[in-house]
C-alpha cells in the first residue's frame, strides 16, 4: 500500500505513551512518588496527617513562585530577585497593616509593590537590552535594602485590627482539612498552566524562549510580553511573601534570603531548560515538590541536615542528566 | 497585470548610496530573479517593499495607489510577504505554530479567547498538502528537513491572500535534493497567481524557476529582461561588470 501525502500530513509522530516517557517531568514525578513510598514504610512519622500536611504547605512558598519563574525561563530569562521581592512584599504588607490600614489596603500596597518591581526589571531588560541576569541581581540586592528600609530592621508580629484574618488567610485550612496555601498553589498552577497552553500570549513566551529574533520578525510583541513576564515572576513572589506572612505570624528582613536559587532549581528539575523555550506549570510543582520531600526525609531518617545541598544539588544534576541523554541519543 | 510599480527608487544610509533610481514593475503570476554581487543593493530593496525601510525617493504604487510603509505589519496587510533567509522559525514549536505565530487562531467569545489548536492544524496541513509538501503539522521544527523548514516559512506566505512574495536566499543553505523542492513550492505560489522575488546567488535556480531575471550592480538596475533572452553568461557579466548594461 502506497502511503499518500494526505496520510503522512495527519499522521501523529508520537503517540502518548511515547510523549510521556519522554517527559523529564514524568521521571521526577516517579522519583517523588517511589521516595514517597519508600518512606511510609520505613519511618513511621511520614506518613502521617501531620507530616503530610506540613511537606504540602512547606512546598507551596517555593512553588508558586516557581510557576513564575518557570514562565521567565521559558522566554530564556531569569529572575533572581524573587528571594528579596517576597521579602519586601512581606513586609510592605506587615508595615501597612501594623499602621493601622485594613488586610484588603496592605494586599493591595503589596500586590503593586510587586508589580512596579517586575515591570522596572522588565523594561530595563525589554527595552533598554540589560541581561535579565544582572538587572534581577541589582534588584536582588535592592529589595531587601528596601524592605530593611520599610522596617527599620525589625520584625513586625503585629498586624493591626485585620491581624487575625491574615493568619487565617495564610495558616488556616477552610477546605478539607489542606492547608490555604496549597490550595492557593493550586489554582495558580492551574491558571498557569492554562495560560503557557491555551493563549497567545503563553504562545508568544514559548517562541520568544525559542528564537526571539524570529518573534520579532513575525510580528509578536516581543518588548511588551517580556515586561509582563517579570511582573508575573515579581507578583508570584509577592503572592507566596502575602500568603507566608499570614503563615509564619511575623515577618523578618531575612525571609526569602537564597529562596531564589531554591525556586530555580525547581524549575530545572521539573525541566524547564534554562535556554529557553521549554518548560511547564505542573513540572515547576513537581521540581518543588522533589526537593520539599528530599529535605523532609532526611530529617525524618535521622540524616544530619548538612547533607541536604548534596543531595538537592544531586537531584539537580541527575535531572538534567535525564535529558542530557535524551538529546544525544536523538542526536545521533 | 502590474502588481508592484516602483518608480526611481533610491535608498541612502549617510553618505553611502544602497539603492540608485532602481525602477521596475512585478507582474502577478510572475517569478522575477533579482541577482547581484554582495552589497549589490538587493537586500536593501526588498526591504523597502516588506516596509523595513522607507525609501529615501521614488514612489511605491500598488494597484494604482500608492504605497508608503513603515513597518513590516503594514507591507503584510496590503498582501506583501517575505520569507526570511534565516527562515524565522522556532524551533521549539509546532509547524502549525510556526505557521501561525504572530497570526494565531482563536475561538471564544469576548476577551475569552482560546487557541484553536484543530483549526490551526487542519490549515496548515490544507497548506501543506496544496504545496505538495510531506510536512505535518504537530511535529517540532526542530525535527524537520532544510525543505520541510522551508515549507513552513513558505506556508506562512499562503495564510492570507499574498499579492507579492519575497524570497531572500531561499536555496543558499539546503541540500541538492531540497532545492528541487522549495523550486516547486515557488512554482506553486506562481501558479496561484502570485508575484514573485526571488533574490539568490545561485544561477541554475533563478534560470530554472524564474520569468525574468533583474541584475543589480553598486545600487543600479543594469538588467531587466526575459529569462530567455539572457543566458547565465551575460548574467555573470554583469554582476561582475564585465558587462557595463543591456
Amino acid at each position: 500500500m502506497t502511503i499518500t501525502l494526505d496520510q503522512t500530513i495527519k499522521q501523529k509522530q508520537q503517540n502518548w505513551l511515547a510523549a510521556i516517557l519522554g517527559s523529564q517531568t514524568f521521571w521526577v514525578l516517579l522519583s517523588v512518588l517511589l521516595a514517597c513510598v519508600f518512606l511510609s514504610f520505613a519511618t513511621d512519622s511520614f506518613a502521617t496527617t501531620k507530616n503530610l500536611y506540613n511537606i504540602t504547605r512547606n512546598v507551596t512558598f517555593v512553588a508558586i513562585i516557581a510557576l513564575g519563574m518557570t514562565i521567565v525561563i521559558i522566554t530564556g530569562g531569569i529572575d533572581l530577585s524573587v528571594g528579596s521581592v517576597l521579602c519586601l512584599c512581606s513586609m510592605v504588607l506587615a508595615v501597612v497593616m501594623h499602621a493601622g490600614y485594613s488586610i484588603e489596603t496592605g494586599i493591595a500596597a503589596s500586590v503593586g509593590t510587586a508589580l512596579v518591581i517586575g515591570a522596572f526589571n522588565g523594561v530595563l531588560i525589554a527595552y533598554l537590552g540589560f541581561p535579565p541576569f544582572v538587572v534581577t541581581l541589582g534588584m536582588l540586592s535592592i529589595a531587601r535594602s528596601l524592605a530593611m528600609v520599610a522596617s527599620n530592621n525589625t520584625v513586625v508580629f503585629q498586624f493591626g485590627p485585620d491581624h487575625d484574618k491574615l493568619l487565617a488567610l495564610g495558616g488556616g485550612a477552610w477546605f478539607f482539612g489542606i492547608a490555604n496555601p496549597v490550595i492557593y498553589m493550586i489554582v495558580l498552577a492551574l491558571l498557569t498552566g492554562f495560560v503557557l497552553r491555551w493563549t497567545r500570549f503563553g504562545r508568544y513566551v514559548f517562541a520568544i524562549g525559542g528564537n526571539e529574533h524570529a518573534a520579532t520578525l513575525t510580528g509578536v510583541p516581543v518588548q511588551a510580553i517580556k515586561v509582563v513576564v517579570y511582573m508575573i515572576s515579581a507578583l508570584s513572589a509577592g503572592v507566596a511573601g502575602i500568603i507566608q506572612t499570614g503563615w509564619l505570624g511575623a515577618v523578618t528582613t531575612n525571609i526569602g534570603s537564597g529562596m531564589e536559587l531554591q525556586v530555580i532549581a525547581a524549575t530545572v528539575i521539573g525541566g524547564a531548560n534554562l535556554a529557553g523555550g521549554v518548560g511547564t506549570a505542573f513540572g515547576a510543582l513537581i521540581g518543588a515538590a522533589l526537593i520539599e520531600v528530599i529535605r523532609n526525609s532526611l530529617g525524618l531518617l535521622g540524616i544530619n541536615a548538612f547533607w541536604q545541598g548534596t543531595f538537592i544539588g544531586g537531584a539537580i544534576v541527575l535531572a538534567v542528566l535525564f535529558d542530557r541523554i535524551r538529546n544525544l541519543r536523538q542526536s545521533e | 497585470m502590474a502588481v508592484l510599480e516602483l518608480t526611481n527608487i533610491s535608498k541612502h544610509f549617510g553618505a553611502i548610496q544602497a539603492v540608485n533610481d532602481v525602477s521596475f514593475v512585478l507582474e502577478a503570476g510572475q517569478v522575477v530573479g533579482l541577482m547581484g554581487d554582495n552589497g549589490a543593493g538587493k537586500s536593501t530593496l526588498v526591504k523597502m517593499i516588506a516596509g523595513n525601510f522607507r525609501p529615501s525617493h521614488g514612489t511605491m504604487h500598488m494597484d494604482g495607489q500608492e504605497l508608503a510603509l513603515h513597518r513590516p505589519v503594514e507591507a503584510r496587510q496590503h498582501g506583501i510577504e517575505i520569507v526570511h533567509q534565516d527562515l524565522a522559525l522556532c524551533n521549539n514549536l509546532t509547524a502549525a505554530a510556526n505557521v501561525f505565530l504572530g497570526r494565531e487562531l482563536r475561538r471564544g467569545v469576548g476577551p475569552l479567547k482560546v487557541l484553536d489548536y484543530k483549526a490551526m492544524y487542519r490549515r496548515a496541513g490544507e497548506i501543506f498538502k496544496e504545496l505538495k509538501s510531506e510536512t505535518r503539522p504537530r511535529d517540532l521544527v526542530k525535527q524537520m528537513s532544510g525543505g520541510q523548514r522551508q515549507a513552513v516559512a513558505i506556508a506562512r506566505t499562503m495564510l492570507s491572500e499574498a499579492k507579492i512574495v519575497l524570497m531572500d536566499e531561499p536555496t543558499a543553505a539546503i541540500s541538492v535534493r531540497q532545492v528541487a523542492e522549495v523550486l516547486n513550492l515557488i512554482r506553486h505560489l506562481r501558479d496561484r497567481g502570485i508575484a514573485v522575488v526571488l533574490i539568490s546567488h545561485r544561477m541554475p535556480d533563478v534560470f530554472s524557476v524564474a520569468d525574468r531575471v533583474i541584475v543589480m550592480r553598486r545600487g543600479r538596475k543594469v538588467a531587466d529582461k526575459p529569462i530567455a533572452a539572457s543566458s547565465p553568461e551575460e548574467v555573470t557579466g554583469l554582476i561582475t561588470g564585465a558587462i557595463e548594461q543591456v
